[in-house]
């Protein structure tokens, strides 16, 4: 149970930057993005084949999300100078992003087992530190049975999410991420403040499918391959964060909205693992739960809100009627 | 400032909805001037400022601000040189950003916008000091999200984003109309001090008369695609709304159409 968890939380936490790349696109620049399916293949791919090819793994992830920022880029100017409607835009290039991932690779399925990864590099510098006695002797102590076989992955992992938030944060404060959030608020009004909404909105998706890129090229890392159909439902396991996030812990600010995207996304996976636990269920129903997740997250914070409302206006009749009582 | 020369647009055309919106249509406007616009619907007010701020290109003529012919330049490089202010008081603003970002981005108007914070400290003071102006108390709600604000506090700080930056041109679309009358006469004061302040170069479309005589110093009619009355300086001191009317059925030999126009 333990391990599972800690698989969970540590694979989240990587899908996470997938969810602060969704959340980009969706939220900030109000396009529903497809791309995603596509785009976070992509990062896989390119990552995995320059790493097969002899890349060192850190510029083999830098490659695959130079690859997703391009592919954004491009449904971007579908969008903006072909005029196609966004949902549309994001479809031609999630299904054209399947033949190029394919070209990509060579063949549907790339294994990475016996090749040095960014993770495997971080293992064995961790190793070295001998970190992971001293935290397993403190579950050990608190009396878990197993423990993880390294903490390296999960240590790693939150430093490199942690950044892209804060660089997410950053960005969404300067001229140009203003200008970007406002180009998803009220086109008109920026354009009349001179910007140029087109190329925001290339800027923009170009920045969401670099995010979406990277987290494939490390989930690809992670899970020792990549594969052509490894994106198929990307988009709404996304969604699914950020709206699990916003819904659990708020979207007052920007910072607080982009640290709850990443809770989001961890959520996501505890609840999905849990649910794989159900003796029935299989993992080929894990796009149906996470389907049912979404209508639930989208659902439940409206029915909770009209309960309250319902609540309250019966509280003030209650008063109003007393007094009334109270008066006659 | 402005130099408007034989501008035409025609919508449709070709079809039995054919419109000639703008018919040769010449302005020029000096640095300074405040010119306010009448006429009924359809006369082609909106298509005049459309012109001006690029949201439509003219079918021909050509479009001078100060001395670069701008006819064909896209809306958001002119708006480089064109402050705007929206009738609707939600179009000139970003509802889920806050004050000072709003601020920040109309500060980036006629710069270019770099990745650096557009909030800083500085310029956060320099914000300050223009809320304070429109006497609304806005300066102490720096970070309120602008959706909360009312349509007024909204339209007032639309109209200190389009100015403050000082703009060759300001374009008023019919700033007042969605705004209750108290409202809206705290916008036309607003409009009167702050024109005067920057000695902005200024076209402001009415369907209010009485408003169109109160600002300004020049007053053009407009009917059918064309500029049928200007009037300047003194002579426009002692029009009113009876002479303008009268203007109208002298020029035109007919009634004037517009209901919303007389009773305003």
């Amino acid at each position: 149970m333990f391990i599972s968890m800690f698989g969970a939380v540590e694979s989240g936490i990587i899908y996470a930057i997938m969810a602060l790349g969704v959340y980009l696109s969706f939220r900030i620049l109000d396009f529903p993005d497809l791309t995603v399916d596509g785009s976070f293949v992509t990062g896989g791919a390119v990552a995995a084949i320059s790493i097969i090819n002899g890349t060192d793994p850190v510029t083999a992830t830098i490659l695959g999300t130079i690859a997703g920022f391009v592919a954004g880029s491009i449904t971007g100017v579908l969008h903006t100078k072909g005029k196609i409607n966004p949902l549309l835009s994001g479809i031609i290039m999630m299904i054209a992003l399947y033949s190029i991932n394919l070209r990509i690779m060579g063949r549907p399925n790339l294994s990475l087992l016996n090749e040095s990864t960014l993770f495997t590099q971080v293992e064995g510098f961790w190793k070295g530190t001998g970190f992971d006695q001293a935290l397993n002797g403190m579950l050990k102590t608190l009396g878990s049975a197993q423990v993880p076989s390294t903490w390296a992955i999960l240590i790693f992992m939150i430093f490199v999410s942690i950044f892209i938030k804060l660089l997410t944060d950053y960005f969404l404060k300067t001229e140009v991420g203003l200008a970007i959030r406002a180009t998803g608020d009220n086109q008109k009004m920026i354009r009349s403040l001179s910007a140029n909404t087109d190329t925001l909105i290339i800027l923009g998706l170009g920045v969401s499918n670099a995010f979406v890129a990277l987290s494939g090229a490390l989930v690809a890392q992670y899970g020792g391959f990549a594969d052509v159909g490894l994106g198929i439902g990307m988009i709404i396991t996304g969604l699914a964060s950020v709206i699990i996030g916003e819904a659990l812990f708020g979207k007052r600010t920007i910072a607080i909205t982009t640290i709850a995207v990443i809770g989001g996304a961890i959520i996501y996976r505890i609840v999905v693992t849990l649910a794989l636990r159900v003796e029935f269920l299989e993992t080929g129903d894990m796009k149906l739960i996470t389907a049912l997740l979404v209508v639930a997250a989208l659902i439940t914070p409206k029915i909770i809100k009209s309960h309250k409302e319902k609540k309250r206006r019966q509280q003030k009749r209650k008063e109003l009627n007393s007094t009334v009582a109270e008066g006659g | 400032m402005l130099d408007l020369r034989d501008i035409s647009i025609t919508f449709n055309e070709n079809t039995p909805d054919e419109k000639k919106a703008l018919q040769q249509v010449n302005l020029t406007m000096e640095k300074g001037e405040f010119v306010t616009v009448i006429g009924s619907n359809g006369a082609g007010k909106s298509t005049l400022m459309n012109v001006i701020s690029g949201t439509l290109i003219p079918d021909v003529g050509f479009v001078h601000v100060g001395e670069k012919n701008v006819t064909s330049l896209p809306e958001y490089k002119r708006s480089k040189y064109i402050g705007r202010v929206f009738q609707d008081p939600m179009a000139g603003t970003a509802p889920t950003m806050t004050i000072e970002e709003n601020l920040a981005m109309a500060y980036a108007r006629d710069k270019k916008r770099k990745l650096r914070i557009g909030v800083t400290k500085k310029r956060k003071e320099l914000f300050q000091d223009y809320l304070k102006t429109l006497n609304l108390g806005l300066e102490d709600r720096l970070s309120a999200k602008v959706g909360l604000l009312s349509g007024g506090e909204r339209q007032a700080l639309s109209l200190l984003m389009a100015t403050f930056t000082e703009p060759n041109i300001l374009l008023l679309d019919e700033h007042t109309a969605a705004l209750d009358p108290s409202r809206a006469e705290l916008i036309k004061n607003l409009t009167k001090d702050v024109v005067d302040k920057f000695d902005l170069t200024t076209i402001m479309v009415t369907h209010n008369m009485q408003q169109a005589l109160d600002l300004g110093n020049r007053l053009i009619m407009m009917d059918k695609g064309q500029i049928i009355l200007d009037v300047k300086g003194e002579e426009k001191q002692k029009l009113t709304i009876e002479k303008l009317l009268h203007e109208f059925q002298r020029i035109r030999g007919q009634q004037f159409e517009n209901d919303r126009a007389i009773l305003g």
